[in-house]
């Protein structure tokens, strides 16, 4: 052994030690109360979010200024990141992630308390808001999303209609049907997976709870086998599967475009997305931006019913949380609850509110009127079901399984369906046996 | 020679030394000066090399040993363990099949690199402007290409609106099917990095002496004969070097098909397999593991290569 040699393993050696016991919170149980006095509540906050757009045209500001009315001696910025869920992660290995954070989906549920303050008991915030189970942890609630969104099918109405279909197909074949229907009597592209962009196709998870109008369907993920004869995912994943082979998609699904698809669905280039209530405001500004209606725009629940009547799960966005080490805790919480309950977030993105108490958005009116049951999926199971999710690598709310589905479903890959979810169900069931111990 | 020198000196030295003082602890001072000045100068580098490269391969290898999820305050030691996954799932190792494409997109790129190289570095008109369209590709951030390409992949994208001009009509999807796909992606990484085994070609046929080539040309040799009996010879290392980058390269293929596919329709590499692993299924101890495992293939096939082609000295004359 030589000189070099010696000194490369003693830094070697010397640096594994810290490397192993780097990482340790020491704060734990913090809680962020809420200010008796708004104008004495003071300090300099950082909000972190992904809304990169609503923060460059100076949205945020302006929500910023709206609050500053109420609390005037709080400051607001603003830091938006592009790739959150990662640039987050990472940050979140140091004390230093901003004062009002969006809860990052890699964070297990048991460790909220190291990373984040408490924003009260769920007895006390349940009665005000909705889907508080997402964030509770021994009954204290972490976080609050301030909107709640839906999935669903983005489409446009006018191309619906010229194809002749009036009504909402009732049964996956159905609607299969109907896209058939709209690629024989149209120039539309029937359905658009947006397969490049990879998260689109993730959506198609949400399916879950909403085939069979079943509240209890995280946990029936996290006991049951998903794509077992039936089962939700495996309807959403058929559905999927039939559109591709079909032919009802794009030409070229490798090259899609996401923006792009914005305003050709808003033109009636597009007829049909997958994709949730959070996108009906997007495809309307493409649509006025691109000279065409917005009220072309339309949405539509998952085509199945449940005694006689469709179904739709209502959900949280990202959950907005306070940094266990921040320093304006009480400046930190203002935000929230003021984003959450007073500011015009809800309205201007025509989402459905946090609030118990407030009403359904504009756009939801045919919801209304056809009767859709609206459902809040309990999440008490979540966190076994993300634990599921990455021991098996599935990745249900990863890209790669429906984009090798699509794959499948255009021939650009090797197998049946019925082998391809067997290989899904036997690698889930799999991970069940090991992620509970 | 030193040492005769150094005896030399020694000798002086005593000899002089009744006549001349010299103070010892001077001369002793002087000593660890000079022994530590070349490490005051190294002190900069080297903490930036142990910061950015040891550290992180340090920290990396710890992590192998662990169950850590990339987040979480709690990692348990988990041995050996990670490595035993890796080993017992051979699927692991299939996405290496499509490193072939980028290894024959490489050896392709040598062959380009070395031609443009030797014809570059003879007299002909604008030169200086052909070595910078060539170099050019290699400034470009690799991000931008990506996106930059996606555009020319697309249906009735660049690609195929300069193939109509030609009158050849596809209606083909370049990114379709795994086969397209990856010989597509291959191909934006070859024209990619052409520029780079291009320079240091050049920059290796630039310092053979010219006057080989003016003795050569009298004994009545060609083009060719000049490449084949003095270029290709003169540059030997530096190809033996490229050689071994492309490889390595060919095997961590990461950037060009995780911007423009994510690895999806087959064109997963092993790179973006690893990345999956650590941050969209939390397993960092993982794929810490599944990069150590990258990194030793890699030690691996150089040392074979450099077995096989042991690295002579270049002797012209």
């Amino acid at each position: 052994m030589n000189r070099r040699t010696v000194l490369a393993l003693a830094v070697g050696a010397a640096l594994l030690i810290p490397g192993c016991t780097g990482t340790g919170g020491s704060t734990k149980g913090a809680d962020a109360k809420a200010a008796d006095d708004p104008s004495k509540v003071s300090g300099t906050i950082k909000v972190l979010t992904v809304r990169t757009d609503l923060v460059q045209d100076g949205t945020m500001k302006k929500y910023a200024a709206e609050f500053n009315k109420t609390y005037p001696k709080v400051k607001v910025e603003f830091e938006a990141l592009t790739n959150y869920e990662a640039e987050v992660k990472i940050r979140m290995n140091t004390e230093n992630y901003g004062d009002v954070l969006l809860i990052p989906a890699v964070i297990k549920k048991a460790d909220y308390p190291k990373f984040f303050a408490s924003l009260g008991t769920q007895a006390e915030r349940g009665k005000k808001y909705r889907f508080t189970d997402f964030t509770t942890v021994n009954g204290k609630v972490y976080g609050q999303s301030p909107v709640g969104v839906m999935p669903g099918f983005v489409y446009n109405k006018r191309v619906w209609k010229e194809a002749g279909i009036t009504e909402w197909p009732t049964t996956p074949a159905e609607f299969l049907e109907s896209l058939k229907a709209i690629k024989s009597r149209t120039d539309a592209i029937p359905y658009y997976t947006n397969f490049s962009a990879g998260w689109t196709l993730t959506s198609w998870t949400y399916v879950d709870g909403a085939v069979h109008c079943d509240p209890q369907a995280t946990t029936k993920l996290a006991e049951g086998d998903p794509w077992a004869k039936g089962a939700d995912l495996r309807v959403g994943d058929t559905l999927l599967h039939d559109i591709v082979k079909s032919g009802l998609i794009e030409k070229d699904p490798t090259t899609s475009n996401w923006e792009e698809s914005k305003p050709r669905t808003a033109k009636g280039e597009i007829a049909t997305q997958w994709l949730g209530t959070w996108a009906i405001v997007q495809f309307q500004d493409a649509a006025k931006k691109a000279g065409a209606n917005p009220d072309d725009i339309g949405f539509m629940p998952f085509p199945s019913q449940t005694n006689g009547k469709f179904c739709a799960t209502v959900a949280p966005d990202y959950n907005q949380a306070v940094n266990v080490h921040s320093k304006h805790k009480e400046a930190a919480r203002a935000w929230i609850d003021w984003f959450t309950d007073k500011s015009s977030y809800v309205e201007d993105n025509l989402a459905i509110s946090p609030l118990k108490d407030a009403p359904m958005p504009e756009v939801l009116k045919p919801y209304e009127e056809a009767g859709v049951e609206l459902i809040e999926v309990d999440d008490a199971k979540g966190a076994e079901v993300k634990q599921i999710d990455n021991t098996s690598e599935v990745g249900i709310y990863a890209p790669e399984y429906r984009q090798n589905l699509v794959d499948l479903a255009r021939g650009a890959r090797k197998g049946s369906l019925d082998d391809f979810l067997a290989d899904l169900s036997e690698r889930w069931t799999d991970a069940q046996k090991t992620a509970g111990s | 020679m030193t040492d005769t020198t150094h005896k030399a000196a020694e000798k002086t030295a005593t000899g002089a030394a009744p006549a001349v003082p010299v103070p010892a602890p001077a001369a002793r001072k002087h000593r660890v000066w000079r022994g530590v000045t070349p490490w005051l100068f190294l002190l900069a580098p080297l903490a930036l090399l142990v910061t950015f490269t040891y550290a992180p391969i340090a920290n990396m290898v710890a992590y192998s040993l662990t169950d850590w999820d990339g987040v979480s305050p709690e990692l348990h030691y988990t041995g050996v363990g990670n490595y035993e996954e890796i080993f017992t799932r051979p699927e692991l190792f299939e996405v290496f099949w499509v490193s072939g494409y980028y290894l024959a997109a490489s050896a392709l790129q040598i062959v380009a690199a070395l031609y443009f190289a030797t014809i570059l570095s003879f007299n002909i008109r604008f030169r200086n402007f052909f070595k910078g369209v060539l170099f050019f590709p290699y400034l470009i951030n690799g991000v931008a290409i990506g996106f930059v390409f996606l555009y020319f992949f697309q249906d009735g994208g660049t690609l195929d609106s300069v193939l109509s001009l030609f009158g050849v009509t596809t209606d083909h999807a370049w990114l379709g099917t795994p086969v397209s796909a990856n010989t597509s992606l291959a191909g934006v990484s070859m024209w990619r990095y052409l520029g780079l085994n291009f320079v240091l070609f050049l920059g290796a046929i630039q310092s053979i002496p010219g006057e080989l080539y003016e003795a050569a040309e009298l004994d009545g040799a060609n083009r060719w004969h000049q490449f084949r009996y003095i270029i290709a010879p003169g540059i030997k290392p530096v190809l033996t070097l490229t050689v071994i980058l492309s490889i390595s390269g060919s095997l961590s293929a990461f950037e060009i098909p995780y911007i423009m596919t994510g690895g999806a329709t087959g064109t997963e590499t092993f790179v973006i397999q690893t990345v999956n692993l650590a941050f969209r299924f939390n397993k960092t101890g993982l794929a810490s593991a599944a990069a150590v495992v990258l990194l030793l293939i890699i030690l691996l096939v150089t040392w074979v290569q450099r077995r096989l082609v042991p690295d002579d000295k270049v002797d012209l004359v």
